[in-house]
């Protein structure tokens, strides 16, 4: 495909809420909602696998509910509740998905682990005792290659025992 | 270790010293960087799998606003490559490309978008030649042109041939003979982090932060290309976010930043689109294999000859390692008497094949095991007592003279065979259990480029109680910045997050070769050790002279050295000896055999895994359903078993992805599906649980005797799921990925009374030259060993 060489970029002044702050975004309308993250708010937690919506690298919760951000322009969001990996510790202390992930060894290159805790996260609200395979359903958009996925389904599993 | 001589860190199940950092997302990966200024590049690649060329024109290119630098191959004109005998890379071609991808001209700009619109705009004229596509083209006459302009007859790349011991009477002593033909379709590694690197230029010294496996093998790269001193090149391993051999070779992207960030004074960064992921590539080989073997009534091998053509793509890459590795490790599981290795590399108009966990090795593996499963079916004996009945034995030498220390095979047979209940399976259509076992190295046991240095070298500081170790080894997510911190921890009596740990950076850390191999805990871990116990002796020291009572009276351990704290001794000992190092360092011990090629397959230690895949197949759709896997895998020793695992279930899932659906296809020289939708990979919902049992047979030169981990797993699954196939329809799936479109095809030709099987039909004729007739060892260890061990 033949990029444009150049154009005339529409900009709009977005605000995003992102990890209960609110900022004031001048930003180009196509830039999606991955690139504002990373490359503007400098949320590098949010890692990019393909940019396609294809391997659920890049999620970031909406509402509570998981987004691929490489497929959500900002001006869709605005205003909403967005989560990042980077919200998802109270202050310093971590989140028990955090601290089950870093027990049981679920992360080992870590770069699918920001996009699999806010699936996860996102599961154990509107379920939070769930099964084995209701674990595999949530979590079957978030590709790893390291893991082999047995680590994750037991610290999710773990993390939900402490929850409740 | 304590002075009672119980671990109080090693074999704990500690979490990962950088978890933490991961799971808060704050590991800085290299494409989380962005220093002030920097500009973005991107590469203009080949369209064309093959082709001259006529004309580079990049002047609408550097017209373009916000462009900063635009360069060529005659920029970069100095060739490169990881290994010493296929110096055949460059960062950009000028001259001829060789696949979809080839790059030809890159540039910085001050955003990614005008980088990308410049490379549009740079015309090139190309004079197409005809592509070479399948290990059959690559053998014959080319049409047009050779791809390289080395290697031959015609697009052949390698060729290899070893013969050990009397084949020809092994094979007259056989009571059964028999001979198959196999196919193990290419794979790409796949890592969730797009390669990505970023260089500065400052005070005349370039920096490059990059997500490689091998700093030290960027860094010989870099000097070269750049025609600078190692001393004027640091290269940094930022965050890795996994690379299972993809991230092993120096790549065009590392030179290009480089060069741009000298040629502009500013910081550039280039990050690889996934589509350039699929083809920057250097993945599995795919692999032709015929093998035959002779065996006695009872099912002992008499020989074997073992035939491979390995589809290697446009350049060297590891090439001729994986060439040699496609025939080494037979002989490290199964005890062969006599043995012949054929081996054969062709160009290909692809992307370059190199290391995929594994390298070389399962390919053969897979083709062996079902072997050897048939040949068991022909004699009427259990393929588990065929295989268990011709094991190596620890402390012995193979034919091939590789040398076979710690071997736990029978232990983890029995493991698996046990928790499976594969003896007594049920026997119903379409329910199948399939076994397999297999080997691998604990490191190589030769360098890449011949020298006589160490393989790791490890520092450590002691200053104020806190202790800090210096390794060039890359954390890439198998956990070595744990493993290190876990040995040094142990030595010095401490827990792991007590020590903060400096890798992967040329300037500050010592060599260490690399995450590549399986090497690093062996080698890295070994060096620790040393470096620790040096440290540890200065430290007790001076507790004991502070003490007034004899070292050995001194007891490490709980945070304490004797009557004092960690911090109390460390300042004792600074009083005592000045700044507190130490270092240590490991060489592996020369074990090569007395021939040429004998520098593949030495490892100061072997692996062993075994595998059962229990599935469900479906006779009338082909349909896969894997329902359990055991794995039992002797490590030596699990310095930290809840890292272990990790690495056994990643591998068992990286062997299943293989073994039922990744592909890396080609079709007119592109990819044909270069997105992590379409190039099928399991999910959550693919993957079966998975049982793992770890053997600890305490290999003797191993750091507490542990061994490797991160790949021999990965191997004995692809055969085990074709053994269970047969086990389920009685049909022989003698081709890698087992797809349903292969299971439903071999039993319509087993309904029409043709053999139950699908696969290729021939190995074709190659011109592999005379075999080097080499003597084998003596297979006792001490004997056999001349100037070795």
């Amino acid at each position: 495909m033949k990029h444009e060489m150049t154009r005339d970029v529409q900009r709009e002044v977005i605000a995003l809420d992102v990890n209960g702050e609110r900022r004031e975004l001048l930003l180009p309308v196509h830039k999606t909602l991955l690139e504002v993250l990373r490359e503007d708010m400098q949320l590098t937690g949010t890692k990019h696998g393909c940019e396609l919506g294809e391997c659920g690298t890049c999620t970031v919760l909406v509402d509570g509910r998981p987004e691929l951000s490489c497929l959500v322009l900002p001006i869709q969001v605005a205003g909403r509740a967005i989560t990042t990996i980077e919200g998802l510790a109270a202050g310093a202390k971590l989140h028990p998905l955090q601290q089950a992930f870093a027990e049981l060894g679920a992360a080992q290159c870590g770069y699918c682990t920001p996009g699999i805790l806010l699936s996860a996260k996102s599961l154990l609200e509107t379920n939070a005792r769930p099964s084995r395979d209701e674990i595999r359903e949530a979590l079957a958009g978030n590709l790893c290659r390291c893991t082999g996925y047995t680590k994750i389904l037991e610290a999710v599993e773990l993390a939900a025992g402490r929850m409740t | 270790m304590s002075t009672n001589g119980k671990f109080a860190v090693i074999g704990k199940p500690l979490p990962r010293v950088d978890a933490v950092a991961k799971v808060t997302g704050r590991a800085v990966y290299a494409d989380d960087m962005l220093l002030p200024r920097t500009l973005h590049c991107r590469i203009l690649r080949s369209p064309h799998p093959h082709a001259r060329i006529v004309s580079i024109d990049t002047s609408a290119a550097r017209r373009m606003p916000g462009v900063q630098a635009v360069i060529t191959g005659a920029d970069l004109p100095i060739k490169f490559g990881i290994l010493p005998v296929t110096q055949d890379e460059r960062a950009l071609e000028h001259e001829k490309v060789r696949y979809v991808g080839d790059p030809i001209a890159a540039v910085a700009a001050t955003d990614e978008e005008i980088a990308a619109a410049a490379c549009d705009a740079i015309a090139v004229e190309f004079e197409v030649l005809e592509p070479v596509m399948s290990i059959d083209e690559g053998l014959a006459a080319p049409k047009d042109e050779r791809i390289q302009d080395y290697g031959g007859p015609n697009n052949i790349h390698k060729l290899v041939a070893l013969e050990f011991g009397d084949v020809e009477g092994g094979f007259a002593r056989a009571d059964h003979v028999r001979e198959d033909v196999f196919f193990f379709q290419g794979s790409t590694h796949l890592p969730m982090e797009q390669h990505s690197a970023i260089a500065t230029y400052v005070d005349g010294r370039v920096t490059l932060w990059s997500s490689t496996q091998v700093v030290h093998y960027v860094h010989r790269a870099l000097a070269k290309v750049l025609e600078m001193p190692m001393n004027r090149i640091r290269v940094i391993g930022a965050a890795h976010g996994g690379g299972f051999g993809g991230k092993t070779d120096p790549f065009a992207h590392e030179i290009i930043v480089s060069k741009l960030a000298m040629m502009t004074g500013r910081p550039v960064k280039c990050t690889l689109t996934r589509e350039e992921v699929f083809y920057a590539h250097r993945g599995r080989h795919p692999v032709l294999m015929w093998v035959r073997t002779g065996v006695t009534r009872d099912g002992r091998i008499t020989a074997m000859h073992f035939r491979s053509a390995l589809d290697g793509g446009a350049y060297g890459s590891y090439g001729v390692a994986s060439t040699f590795y496609t025939g080494a490790l037979q002989t490290v599981t199964y005890d062969i008497p006599a043995y012949r290795f054929e081996g054969c590399r062709v160009f290909t108009n692809k992307p370059p094949c190199g290391p995929k966990r594994g390298h070389g090795t399962p390919q053969p593996r897979f083709a062996l095991e079902v072997h050897l499963e048939k040949i068991a079916h022909e004699l009427g004996i259990d393929p588990v007592d065929l295989k268990q009945g011709n094991f190596v034995k620890p402390m012995t030498r193979t034919v091939n003279w590789l040398r076979v220390t710690s071997c736990g095979l029978d232990e983890c047979t029995e493991r698996v065979m046990s928790a499976s209940g594969y003896r007594k399976r049920e026997k119903r259509s379409g329910h199948g259990m399939g076994f397999a076992i297999s080997s691998y190295l604990s490191g190589a046991g030769t360098a890449i480029y011949w020298n006589d240095m160490p393989h790791s070298e490890v520092q450590i500081k002691v200053d104020r109680g806190g202790v800090t170790a210096y390794c060039g080894a890359m954390e890439i997510g198998q956990g070595s910045d744990s493993v290190l911190a876990a040995i040094v921890a142990e030595e010095l009596g401490l827990q792991p997050p007590d020590v903060r740990l400096v890798t992967a950076d040329t300037d500050t850390t010592p060599i260490d070769l690399g995450s590549y191999s399986s090497r690093v805990t062996f080698m890295a871990g070994n060096a620790a050790i040393e470096a620790a116990r040096k440290m540890r002796a200065m430290l007790v020291e001076a507790a004991a002279s502070k003490m007034a009572c004899d070292p050995t009276a001194v007891e490490v351990g709980g945070g304490r050295i004797g009557d004092f704290s960690f911090e109390e001794v460390s300042i004792l000992a600074e009083a005592r000896f000045g700044t507190l190092t130490s270092a240590g360092s490991y060489t592996p011990p020369k074990i090569a055999g007395p021939y040429k090629g004998a520098g593949v397959g030495p490892s100061p230690a072997y692996s062993y895994s075994a595998c059962v895949v229990d599935l469900d197949a479906d006779a009338r759709t082909g349909l896969v359903h894997v329902n359990r896997i055991w794995i039992a895998h002797d490590v030596g020793r699990a310095i930290n078993p809840l890292l272990v695992q990790g690495q056994v279930e990643g591998s068992v899932y990286m062997g299943l992805g293989e073994a039922l659906m990744e592909e890396q296809a080609f079709r007119k020289g592109l990819h044909k599906w270069p997105s992590m939708l379409e190039y099928k990979s399991p999910t959550f919902l693919d993957m079966p649980d998975v049982e793992t049992f770890i053997v600890e047979t305490v290999d003797p030169e191993g750091p507490y005797g542990a061994k490797e981990a991160g790949q021999g797993p990965l191997l004995p699954v692809p055969p085990a799921v074709s053994c269970a196939v047969y086990d389920a329809l009685g049909v022989w799936i003698d081709e890698v990925p087992i797809t349903p479109e292969k299971i439903v095809e071999g039993l319509r030709r087993k309904a029409k009374g043709e053999p139950a099987r699908f696969g290729p039909p021939r190995f074709p004729a190659i011109p592999y030259p005379p075999p080097i007739k080499v003597e084998p060892p003596s297979k006792d260890l001490d004997r056999a060993a001349p100037a070795a061990i």
